[in-house]
């Protein structure tokens, strides 16, 4: 047996439970106040605008692209190189009163003027309306699913337990758009996608250990909450780091190897799984534990008790 | 204890053995095709065609691999895209105007699988390229041009009823009818109440004047805007069949949007255009008695035309003074075929009118013999005069001939534009997104090798960690794969970039019951407990976590299905179904592994974990 984690005593997570959700709570107010004042750098998906992705036989002449559209009432264009340096990224505003569709033409008419050879790779344009839907939406998709899945834990655990839950994945999702912020990185769709994925693995971390609190408390006479907590997260410790690792090893992959368009999504997911396996061993279960979980809330339907345990 | 009943096994075995069947369609790959199909919905497409059309080829000594018919057209399969693109020629040439021929992707997978329903996953525009537009209606815009046609028939109907008004006009949407006394006013009333109950009336009154105002009830401005997307989405299917794209996707979407998919297209200016383009077709009596007088007819070309009547030029470039009423427009046109007049056998076009189009074109020429009737055709906010024939008799039976083309060739162009008909409400594009053919094949590129090359990662790590635990694992995590490609080939469900994603992300997820299991089973054997009791509470207990653990996650997956759009969508569908798959494959396929394997073993004093 290969074993990383065969620990013979349970590490006392819990003894460090104030530090780190005092940190937690400073990343998260350092991201609100991020999110606040820097805001996000939306993509063309949530503002509007066109996005043309061009490419050349040689290398592209990021200024001269600039200067072309310049010297055609494009000056609001922002030009930059995109994945090799022979492709480069165009983006434009909205424009009022101007029939954004027909846009990516005639920009192509004016670079084709210096280069014919350009070739047009990509284009996306997306009208003010459906921007603001789009991240409506987004933001409702983020909405129900926390709700629900609150829902379903305290059901299934203890309100306790879904608030703990909750809080962790919350933080996690409040620290992956903070230093999205923070780098002023491209909030686009597919990242937006990346965001909610890392809700669904945040909580199933979450879900896991949590899964092991319940079961140890329904076992042991211990009353105290700390360590029973403890040995939980001890327990599992060695899934958490290897699922995270090999969750991390496909994102890795994707980072690597995915290209431009799957760059942003992967970045995000690395850093939300990061942050989601700490949050849900140090994060979501000191919350719980504050808000008064014990033993007595596990077993009190005792003709209920699952098959599971034997 | 670690034993399961054949039936399991014969279970597990079936799902394997589907899973791969429909799985494999995925790795044949496509072969270059073209499609021939007819562009008028009416003609037949049957073994005569398909005959037709391989004799094409025949004629033009073009080999192909294959012809086939299915119900709207037949494709040829080719060996090559040189092939494919002479074959398309020749079958154009062939063909004619009459017919779309579009190049196409076939899958390549053998006959017998195709024969099973084993298709290959259909790829997303940012995977073979193409463009996806999503067009807004101008719902207000429809309304306003039903209020003008109703506008036209309450005039015919008080006419016809001899009811005497003093004015017609129409304020937004609304018709305003004015009268000078209340009789007339009561009658009018009574006549449009039994002939357009769809109108809801109001009397008024300014001065001396009594008014009555037609507004367009609830359901029936409902119904109006259903109509003008529906009238939208036909004329969009017409006018991308001119466009020869082969398996186009034109989709209402919401209330007011249309959806349209062009897989392949790279000419997205000429996509656009085509799409945009707001062609209109018009009829409207020419203003004889104005046109008398040669000052008015240089002072509307001035820019003053007279009250009631606007100028325009013929093709000749000589002025018309055209009354401002429009008798029909092209929403009454149900067919146009180009042709040649019998008898002079000059280029015509031959339009059918529907039912209310047929009679008010039979009043109307019936009560203006010896006049002249102007066909006016509206593009891009150019008016045109195409004809203005002088009416010799009244026609019926909806059956128009419209003469005065100058060749057969813009015969057949004006028959084009009359049948892809006219948009019954203006749109506009506000969604684009364009994906050029070489970044669609590098991002499948991109996409599959990094899935690959993480799962190959996860297998060395997953042998080398849980040894022959960690080999199950990765046999159950291949089967996952398999059974996700399945499904997703099954549904015929549309591969993109973020569903590549997804799935690379599932699977990296799904890993998760495995990693649980092994650990719970290494946990038992730490206390002490025998292999097999160890086996069996580490399968036992680690149930009770996965699922919960996947529910959350399946949660989280229907809401993004559920609220999210476009690349969401597609990830959300995979993440859902990947949880689903993952359960089976995980907990009972790997049981049946560990099972087959160690189940059996009276003692087992170790296992390989």
């Amino acid at each position: 047996m290969i074993e990383i984690f065969n620990l013979k005593r349970d590490i006392p997570f819990m003894r460090f439970a104030r530090s780190t959700i005092f940190f937690s709570v400073a990343a998260i107010v350092i991201s609100v106040v991020l999110l606040a004042t820097r805001g996000l750098n939306l993509g063309v998906d949530f503002t509007g605008g066109t996005l043309m992705e061009v490419g050349y036989a040689q290398n592209a002449d990021i200024a001269g692209i600039r200067a072309q559209l310049a010297a055609h009432g494009h000056g609001d264009a922002q030009v930059q190189n995109f994945g090799s340096a022979r492709e480069a990224l165009i983006r434009l505003p909205v424009k009022a009163g101007v029939t954004s569709a027909q846009l990516s033409e005639t920009v192509m008419v004016i670079l084709r003027q210096a280069d014919p050879k350009v070739e047009l790779r990509r284009v996306e344009f997306v009208g003010p309306q459906i921007g603001k839907e789009l991240f409506e939406d987004g933001a409702l998709a983020l909405l129900v699913v926390a709700a629900g899945i609150a829902l379903y834990l305290a059901l299934r655990f203890e309100w306790r337990m879904a608030v703990g839950a909750i809080f962790a994945t919350a933080h996690d999702i409040f620290i992956v758009l903070g230093v999205w912020s923070f780098f002023q990185w491209e909030f686009s769709l597919t990242v937006l996608a990346a965001v909610l994925a890392i809700l669904g693995y945040s909580v199933n971390d979450t879900v896991v250990v949590f899964d092991r609190i319940r079961e140890n408390f329904k076992k042991t006479r211990l009353t105290d909450v700390a360590a029973i907590m403890d040995n939980a997260k001890t327990a599992t410790l060695g899934r958490t780091v290897i699922t995270s690792g090999t969750t991390m090893l496909m994102v890795l992959a994707m980072l690597m190897l995915g290209g431009e368009v799957l760059w942003g999504f992967a970045l995000c997911l690395t850093i939300g799984i990061l942050v989601g396996t700490y949050s849900s061993v140090l994060v979501a279960s000191p919350i719980t534990m504050w808000l008064g979980v014990s033993r007595e809330d596990f077993i009190k339907p005792v003709k209920e008790e699952s098959g599971a345990v034997v | 204890m670690n034993r399961y009943p054949l039936w399991k096994y014969l279970v597990i075995g079936v799902a394997l053995f589907i899973a791969v069947i429909y799985t494999l369609p995925n790795f044949y790959g496509e072969v270059p095709a073209v499609q021939v199909s007819p562009v008028r919905a009416s003609e037949k497409v049957d073994a005569a065609f398909q005959q037709r059309v391989e004799a094409t080829l025949k004629t033009a000594g073009i080999p192909a691999q294959g012809v086939t018919l299915d119900a709207r057209s037949v494709k040829a399969r080719f060996a090559d895209t040189e092939t494919q693109i002479k074959a398309k020629d020749a079958l154009q040439a062939g063909f004619g105007p009459g017919y779309t021929v579009a190049l196409n992707l076939l899958p390549a997978s053998p006959a017998w699988l195709t024969s099973m329903g084993a298709l290959p996953m259909y790829l997303g525009l940012d995977l073979r390229g193409g463009v996806h537009f999503l067009l807004q209606v101008d719902m207000p815009k429809a309304l306003e041009k039903s209020a003008e046609r109703y506008q036209g028939d309450v005039r015919t109907l008080l006419r016809e009823k001899k009811v005497r008004y003093t004015g017609i006009g129409r304020e937004a949407n609304q018709v305003v009818v004015k009268f000078r006394d209340a009789e007339q006013r009561d009658a009018a009333r009574k006549e449009i109440e039994t002939s357009y109950p769809d109108l809801v009336l109001q009397d008024g009154q300014e001065g001396e004047e009594l008014s009555l105002t037609g507004a367009l009830s609830k359901q029936a401005q409902v119904k109006t805007q259903e109509f003008a997307l529906q009238q939208n989405l036909t004329t969009l299917r017409n006018r991308v069949n001119e466009l020869g794209v082969a398996e186009p996707v034109i989709q209402q979407q919401g209330i007011d949007r249309i959806v349209v998919q062009l897989p392949g297209v790279q000419d997205t200016a000429k996509a656009k255009e085509i799409l945009g383009r707001t062609a209109t077709l018009e009829i409207r009596m020419v203003d004889e008695e104005r046109m008398q007088d040669p000052a008015a007819v240089q002072a509307a070309q001035a820019g003053q035309a007279p009250f009631g009547a606007e100028s325009y030029f013929e093709r000749n470039g000589v002025p018309l003074l055209v009354k401002k009423d429009v008798v029909l427009t092209g929403e009454y046109i149900t067919d146009a075929q180009p042709g040649f007049d019998s008898q002079t056998s000059q280029a015509a076009v031959h339009v059918n009118l529907d039912g209310r189009g047929g009679r008010i074109f039979k009043n109307v020429t019936r009560e203006n013999v010896g006049k002249r009737m102007a066909i006016l055709l509206i593009e891009k906010g150019k008016t045109e005069i195409v004809t203005a024939p002088v009416i010799r008799e009244e026609i019926g039976g909806g059956r128009v001939q419209i003469t005065g083309m100058d060749s057969p060739q813009e015969a057949s162009d004006v028959a084009l534009l009359l049948r892809a008909g006219a948009l019954a409400a203006p749109m506009e594009i506000v969604e684009e997104r364009t994906v050029g053919p070489s970044l669609g094949a590098e991002n499948i590129e991109k996409g599959m090798n990094s899935t690959l090359y993480g799962f190959v990662a996860i297998m060395a790590f997953m042998s080398f960690y849980y040894r022959f635990f960690g080999f199950i694992a990765v046999l159950a995590l291949a089967t996952n794969m398999f059974l996700l490609v399945a499904l997703l080939s099954m549904m015929q469900a549309t591969l993109t970039l973020p569903g590549i994603a997804g799935i690379a992300l599932t699977l990296g997820m799904a890993i998760d019951a495995n990693v649980i299991i092994a650990e719970r089973i290494r946990e038992e054997l730490r206390n002490g407990n025998s292999p097999q009791a160890a086996i069996f509470a580490g399968y036992d207990r680690a149930w009770d976590t996965i699922l919960d653990s996947n529910i959350t996650t399946l949660i989280a997956g229907i809401a993004l299905f559920w609220l999210g759009s476009g690349p969401v969508r597609g990830f959300a569908v995979v993440l859902c179904l990947g949880i689903l798959t993952s359960m089976f494959s995980a907990v009972t396929m790997s049981r049946a592994l560990v099972n087959l394997t160690y189940g059996r073993a009276k003692r087992l004093t170790a296992v390989s974990i």
